[in-house]
């Protein structure tokens, strides 16, 4: 299924003016808070009417301002994930996740509702009421009643923004699986760097209301020059490898990529497993020779491929380690002292320690 | 208490009883109607509506059951018309100490489910939209099922009103034995006449009993449903 989103809209502060294409995936909606994220997916659910657009889920017109088409919200089966979870407080979690069921004419309804629940290991949960339900309990519950809604696509609004890093942590597999499961588009709108990181396939940067970058995820994360938009703290690619094997005596685990090896703190997951390593910018040194007697473990050949923006004492350089791309921040006058320039070899050094658990997520990508 | 009470008394109790319930009852529907318009409505002369409501508070109640009288009497345009085509007569009867009832309890109700409905985040039924309720079902088995404890504190409020009410009810449809005789005016006819005294004193007895029970009955129920609420 594929969603697409062409609309405009008058602000009293901003305009907003976007337009993109979402396939099957995570397609993020990505800038700071006041972007228009959230106006975008609520425009999608039909919360907000714009002044002029067009809405389409796979040949389905939701919307078109131009020709008086506005399939009100209920009608519109858009699975939406709020920030707030907003589960219904007088029903239990059994009732909130069927909430979608009394409305929608889904079939194959028993067995579906076990896989959801399954899924997102709510199942101890059914029969309480979301009073007393954690955080992130509300969060999966709201998750299994959008999905249980037998949505086209589902729309996320900063599912993890109002939880603490633990709760985030124990969703963000979760999320990882629907990616991974669901046949449909999810639009993920977040303004978290790690996030995006860790679940996007496609990435929509919104910056005032425009489009400021658009394109698949590892190519935008390692785009030197999307950073003034991405947040400048945070910026950095990832990679996709395989597991190896752990070494559990040294709290280490090896795994493989297209630029040979890379070693990181212990990850949880079968060896075999597919993984994307989140690699922030400032953790990575460069070296024009592999430097000898280092604490770093992991030294990877590399050839620079684009030099990003000199206009401040910080640059961010792509480098190309096999066929990922991976971005390393360093000052500029590194970059004249080591005469980089694209094509030109060198090393890139990476501490183990500076890849967290909460950089490494599991990827599956299933066949077509 | 069968025999404590003389007949006389009994039928002023049980008359008081069925006027309070179906001016309760009959008023609701109409009491959350206008209690949503009042809460959700964005429309000109909201405050000539909301001012409309609240009128029987502020009235002395004789210049309402004046009103009524005026209105619903057997000559008045309401009256009439009621009359003519339905062959329903108010004036003087128990229908009618209902409706004077019901009209003076009216803005204690539709305030305590108003108060209700702008408590409810209209956050919950956007999220019912996105799960495929209409308007209608979002209604039902969100928006109702959350004012429900406002509307059992609104409808207790105004049984109790409708059980004390006195002025409007008496200049409306009199002071009948067996037919307009409430209880209040009930006290009021036996306080006028010599020896009446501890037949208005059992019946003052009676009134207090009733409001109580009736308060314990709602605090007991709102509890219960407050909890569900809540979710927890």
């Amino acid at each position: 299924m594929t969603l697409d989103v062409a609309l405009t809209h008058r602000f009293s502060s901003f305009e907003l003016d976007v337009a993109f294409t979402a396939e099957r995936g995570v397609t993020a909606l990505f800038g700071r808070s006041g972007a228009g994220k959230t106006s975008v997916i609520n425009a999608v659910a039909g919360l907000l009417r714009p002044d002029r657009g067009r809405i389409d889920v796979s040949g389905t017109r939701l919307l078109d301002t131009a020709t008086g088409v506005d399939v009100p919200a209920h009608r519109r089966r858009v699975g939406y994930v709020f920030q707030d979870a907003r589960l219904f407080p007088h029903l239990t979690v059994r009732q909130n996740l069927l909430f979608g069921r009394w409305f929608s004419e889904a079939g194959n309804a028993s067995s579906e509702f076990a896989h959801i629940v399954a899924l997102l290991g709510i199942a101890a949960l059914l029969d309480r009421r979301p009073g007393t339900l954690s955080g992130g309990e509300k969060q999966r519950v709201a998750i299994g009643r959008a999905l249980l809604s037998a949505p086209r696509l589902l729309l996320m609004d900063e599912p993890l923004a109002a939880l603490d890093e633990p709760r985030k942590a124990e969703i963000l597999p979760y999320l990882e699986r629907l990616r991974d499961e669901l046949q449909i588009p999810i639009l993920y709108v977040s303004h978290s760097v790690p996030e995006v990181a860790r679940l996007a396939t496609t990435i929509v940067a919104l910056a005032e209301g425009k489009v400021v970058r658009l394109g698949p995820a590892a190519e935008v994360l390692s785009d030197p020059d999307a950073f003034p938009h991405m947040g400048r703290q945070e910026a950095g690619a990832f990679l996709l490898a395989r597991v190896v094997g752990h070494d559990p005596a040294d709290g280490l685990t090896r795994l493989e990529f297209s630029g040979g090896a890379l070693i990181t703190p212990l990850v949880e997951a079968e060896p075999g497993t597919r993984v994307r390593v989140r690699v922030r910018a400032r953790d990575v040194l460069l070296a024009l020779k592999p430097p000898e007697e280092t604490s770093a473990l992991n030294i990877l050949p590399a050839v620079v491929n684009r030099i990003g923006r000199q206009d401040g004492a910080i640059v961010d350089v792509a480098i190309r380690c096999g066929s990922d791309d991976l971005l390393v921040r360093i000052t500029r006058r590194s970059l004249l002292n080591l005469r980089l320039e694209p094509g030109k070899p060198c090393f890139a050094v990476l501490k183990s320690i500076a890849v967290s658990r909460r950089d490494v997520g599991v990827f599956e990508t299933r066949p077509d | 208490m069968a025999e404590w009470l003389s007949p006389a008394e009994w039928t002023a109790l049980k008359l008081s009883l069925r006027v309070s319930f179906w001016a309760t009852i009959l008023s609701l529907p109409l009491a959350v109607m206008v209690a949503f318009v009042l809460a959700r409505g964005q429309f000109r002369g909201k405050q000539v509506l909301n001012g409309l409501v609240h009128l029987p508070l502020i009235l002395p109640p004789v210049v309402t059951g004046y009103l009524l009288l005026v209105l619903f009497g057997r000559r008045g345009p309401i009256g009439t018309f009621l009359e003519d085509t339905f062959g329903i007569v108010l004036a003087f009867k128990w229908t009618g100490a209902a409706l004077a009832a019901a009209v003076m309890a009216f803005p204690l109700m539709v305030r305590a489910i108003r108060l209700a409905i702008e408590a409810v985040d209209p956050k919950l039924e956007q999220a019912a939209a996105t799960l495929g309720a209409s308007r209608a079902w979002t209604l039902a088995v969100v928006t109702l099922p959350l004012i429900l404890p406002g509307i059992i504190a609104g409808s207790v409020l105004a049984f109790a009103k409708a059980m004390g009410e006195f002025g409007a009810t008496i200049t409306f449809v009199s002071n009948i034995p067996g037919q307009t005789q409430t209880l209040p005016s009930a006290i009021y006819a036996y306080l006028q006449v010599p020896g009446g005294d501890p037949a208005a004193f059992r019946l003052v007895v009676v009134s207090i009993f009733v409001a109580v029970v009736a308060l314990l009955i709602s605090e007991s129920v709102a509890k219960r449903v407050a909890r569900r609420i809540a979710g927890t």
